[in-house]
């Protein structure tokens, strides 16, 4: 990865949502198919050791992206994201859903939206991705849930937690 | 009534009392000069921390002063820190994926 890309991650506990930017050192157009063209988005879109495979993709103003997550072991994880708004290659709002491999919404597991806008920086793209949860107990679920591929972190990190926490 | 540590940071008041005893143990009133709050105000705020086990006390004379219990801040490094991964892992999967991608559209 190359060390120059800018990437902020803030968590605002207030409005229950994430900011989440980071470049990438291509176009907007070719970044804009990565998240909107379902043979590219899983690809990249689940986080090791998970896979993503799609089951349907519909990328259009009450379309939707079926997919799943496979863990190694074969468990897999069904998602839903419906799409809200879309303005070809600037911006897309979407509505992301825990549910089962026939499509339909958990309606238990909280859901979030999604605001994705794409911009041109000197050479490359930033996006801009602002997730908003229905509330803080929603998010703390979300992230508990990404747990089970057993990611490890740095402790011994206040500074870097500090600067997030507070800014 | 068992508080934990989002809530702890929930507040912007809070918040800036944290930043403030990570950098050395201050008094109530030492806090209480920084906001424009009431003493009572403030001290409200330490109680919820103190509830959040987030403060070490140490009396000197018939002051206290409280300091950042750093490894109970680290609960919430921890749990950031693996989402942020997650989004790290997520990304540099997609940095991948696009250089792939120029290659072969230069090969064309």
């Amino acid at each position: 990865m190359n060390a120059n890309l800018i990437f902020d991650f803030l968590v605002d506990r207030e409005k229950n949502t994430l900011t989440i930017k980071r470049e990438f050192a291509a176009t907007r157009q070719l970044v804009w198919d990565c998240y909107t063209k379902n043979e590219l988005l899983e690809q990249w879109f689940a986080p090791k050791p998970l896979t993503a495979k799609t089951k349907s993709m519909d990328f259009s103003v009450g379309g939707h992206w079926h997919y799943t997550m496979i863990e190694p072991n074969g468990n897999e994880h069904w998602g839903y994201t419906q799409y809200v708004e879309i303005d070809p290659i600037n911006s897309y709002v979407s509505l992301d859903a825990f549910s089962n491999e026939h499509g339909e919404i958990n309606t238990d597991l909280p859901r979030a939206s999604w605001i994705v806008t794409f911009t041109d920086m000197k050479v490359h793209t930033l996006v801009q991705t602002v997730v908003t949860y229905g509330s803080l107990a929603d998010l703390e679920a979300v992230i508990n849930m990404g747990m089970e591929a057993g990611i490890t972190s740095t402790l011994e990190r206040l500074d870097v937690l500090l600067e997030s926490l507070f800014k | 009534m068992k508080r934990d540590i989002f809530q702890a940071i929930a507040d912007p008041t809070r918040r800036a009392i944290l930043v403030l005893i990570a950098a050395q143990a201050m008094t109530p009133n030492a806090l209480s000069e920084h906001f424009d709050i009431s003493r009572q105000a403030t001290s409200k705020h330490i109680q919820v921390l103190n509830e959040c086990e987030l403060l070490q006390q140490e009396k000197e004379g018939r002051e206290i002063y409280y300091q950042l219990k750093i490894e109970k801040m680290k609960e919430v490094d921890v749990w950031l820190e693996q989402f942020r991964k997650i989004w790290e892992n997520r990304f540099s999967q997609l940095d991948d994926l696009l250089i792939k991608l120029k290659s072969v559209n230069n090969e064309r």
